[in-house]
């Protein structure tokens, strides 16, 4: 087994969570210039209402086809997702749109831990064992070996993606959105209900929220109130990586950030001849948003962000 | 009624009499203060009474940052915890030193200072949600690195942490043990709260000159508006420079003291959520005005120690038993605490009188 290839290809893996997390903060930040704090929690409500609805499912029916119930479960999950991220949205964002910055990103952080905290209170504080309802099977590409659900987690992620990029790009939704990022007034002066645009925007970012919970979920077998805080601080790296507000730009640096992950922490020991081990992994999110901030804000794909705004 | 009271307060601001006999009030209160509480609710309150007083020092330390500069820092607490660490390294086992303390708090103040330059100096171009997002990130670094760094060289012993660590000591009087002074008994809480006490006090006196002082009228003007204060002629990158330095090094302090007081350190005391705490005592209380954070500091570690002692035998006698746990009980109603604050109060509860005069011309002029 090549461990080159190995770690790139759990980089993709990875790397194609990250980015249908960062397309949501991509997208709300694209709309409001806001830094949408509570994100990663949507992620993990969105895993832990998948898990809830697979786990009864099993009680009840252990008959029932595997694909049936997952796609029970992340139904429940998404439209779940969805409602919340509309609240969240109208509680506390939209009655702080005309506020200085930083007041709608504290009440985010706010929304955050009230999410975590009643995650915690109904599930509890242990670590969640996801059920295998899938069979899985190794299959070996390019002499690393992939399971069924990495394979699953790459198609189901390139396939919303390509999905969005659609909406976007295609639909008169997708132009109602673009026009509202350029500038809400005068989209609104051409009679697209800003509100509602915003409302839906969330409402998308929180679904492929879902979707990325479950298959992370499904990826790692576990899940865990906490899960959702990192994973949402490194997509929002991920999308500030690719250029924050540029739907492509999100899927790239997703990518990237998930192999620079992967392949750093398999390295690291030996690059440092084994000062730094591999549970510096987390490190490497960091330092990258750091260094991509300082020399390239507007990161890969971005256009140019005036200083003042 | 309410203008009733402003006429008296306002009275007894320009009354010199009066505002001294308050201050002795003041201080004969706050000088009793640890005897009542010991001898009436026990000697535990005294104890979390000295841990608001680190929290204050704490959040007036992030305030300079955040309140008097306008800087979101969201990795606070990495200050605190380098604070903690080097009083833990210099003065414990580990390394078997154990330097006396007014030789490790300047080295304390200094280190943590350092490391705000350090944090500062990348980030002095971004803006307001980026610089928070930066700055959490840092703080996450370092929690890391203080979790990992026991191998391959052992320096801060893992996520185990480091025990034994050096009471302060003054003149081989070892301050954690009880002595005898005027024929009155102070055990160690109680001349821990005197000491602490003495050092709030300087980082208030400290906060509000700097505040009304040159370097803090160019934070508030950076603040409000960062390319208007540069066309004043305000070297911006110093300005901030040094209002990290400053914010870090009391917080370098602070973290120095809790690691004295409580004689042992580990990782887990420097979470993000330890940050979330700081930045929530400082905007509860009124971000940039130096009472405002007090009192929120102060609120903010005495009530949810008396929510823990209430929450769950309440709970108890209502359903007979507990549904909710105080330690989530208290997260959640941190959480809701900021939203609402944010939604209903924008200025925090106790706001500097000045931004509260700002904030209504806007209103009239709008």
């Amino acid at each position: 087994m090549d461990i080159f290839a190995q770690q790139v290809l759990n980089g993709l893996v990875l790397g194609s969570v990250y980015a249908l997390v960062a397309l949501g903060y991509t997208m709300v930040y694209g709309i409001l210039g806001l830094i949408n704090f509570a994100h990663g929690e949507v992620v993990m409500i969105g895993a832990m209402i998948a898990l809830a609805v697979v786990s009864a499912l099993l009680s009840m029916f252990p008959e029932m086809p595997p694909f049936l119930m997952i796609s029970l479960a992340g139904t429940a999950a998404i439209l779940v997702c969805m409602s919340l991220a509309f609240f969240i949205e109208r509680l506390a964002y939209r009655p702080l749109r005309n506020a200085p910055r930083l007041a709608p990103l504290i009440t985010a952080i706010g929304i955050s831990i009230l999410l975590q905290n009643i995650a915690m209170i109904i599930w509890g504080r242990k670590y969640k064992t996801v059920p295998q309802i899938f069979p899985t099977e190794t299959f070996e590409l390019f002499g690393a070996n992939i399971t069924s659900v990495q394979i699953f987690i790459i198609t189901i992620s390139a396939v919303l993606m390509a999905g969005l990029l659609g909406i976007v790009h295609f639909t008169k939704l997708g132009r109602a959105m673009r026009a509202t990022s350029e500038s809400q007034r005068v989209a609104g002066l051409m009679g697209i209900n800003v509100n509602k645009i915003i409302s839906v925007t969330f409402m998308i970012g929180a679904g492929l929220a879902a979707v990325a919970g479950i298959l992370i979920a499904g990826n790692y077998s576990v899940a865990h109130y906490s899960m959702g805080f990192m994973l949402g601080l490194k997509a929002f790296t991920a999308a500030v990586l690719g250029g924050i507000g540029n739907l492509g730009g999100a899927v790239l640096g997703g990518l990237l950030l998930g192999l620079i992950e992967s392949i750093g922490a398999g390295y690291i020991g030996d690059l440092t001849g084994g000062f730094l081990g591999s549970h510096y992994q987390d490190v490497f999110a960091f330092v990258v948003l750091i260094v991509v901030l300082v020399f390239r804000p507007t990161g890969i794909m971005g256009e140019r962000v005036s200083e003042r705004a | 009624m309410k203008h009733f009271v402003q006429d008296l307060w306002g009275k007894f601001r320009t009354n010199r009499r009066a505002l001294f006999c308050g201050y002795i009030l003041l201080f004969l209160a706050l000088a009793v203060l640890p005897f009542l509480l010991s001898n009436t609710v026990g000697r535990t309150w005294v104890r979390i009474l000295d841990f608001a007083l680190i929290y204050a020092m704490l959040a007036l330390g992030l305030n300079i940052v955040v309140g008097f500069a306008g800087l979101l820092d969201l990795g606070y607490i990495a200050f605190y915890a380098v604070g903690a660490y080097t009083w833990a390294l210099l003065a414990s086992p580990q390394f078997d030193l154990h330097l006396p303390f007014w030789a490790i708090l300047p080295i304390g103040a200094g280190m943590a200072a350092l490391f705000g330059v350090l944090l500062g100096a990348p980030t002095l171009r971004l803006r307001g949600d980026y610089l928070a997002i930066v700055t959490l990130g840092f703080g996450e670094i370092i929690r890391i690195f203080l979790n990992n760094l026991d191998h391959p060289v052992n320096v801060t012993n893992g996520p185990i942490g480091i025990n034994k660590i050096d009471p302060i000591s003054i003149g081989g009087a070892d301050l954690t043990r009880t002595h005898d002074l005027l024929g009155i008994s102070f055990s160690g809480v109680h001349i821990y709260y005197y000491v602490l006490l003495i050092l709030l006090f300087m980082t208030i006196v400290i906060c509000v000159r700097l505040e009304k002082s040159r370097i803090g009228r160019a934070w508030s003007a950076i603040r409000e508006d960062e390319l208007a204060a540069q066309a004043m002629g305000i070297n911006t990158r110093n300005v901030k420079l040094l209002a990290f330095a400053l914010g870090a090094m009391f917080g370098g302090v602070a973290g120095g003291l809790f690691a004295s007081l409580q004689g042992f350190v580990s990782p887990e005391s420097f979470g993000l959520l330890e940050s979330i705490m700081v930045l929530c005592m400082v905007v509860l209380g009124g971000m940039g005005h130096v009472y405002g954070v007090l009192l929120g500091a102060l609120l903010l570690t005495v009530l949810p120690e008396i929510l823990r002692s209430t929450a769950s035998p309440i709970q108890h006698t209502l359903f007979g038993e507990v549904y909710i746990d105080p330690e989530a009980l208290r997260m959640l109603l941190f959480g809701l605490a900021l939203i609402l604050v944010m939604l209903i109060r924008p200025t925090g509860l106790w706001p500097a009188p000045k931004r509260r005069r700002a904030i209504d011309q806007d209103i009239v002029k709008d």
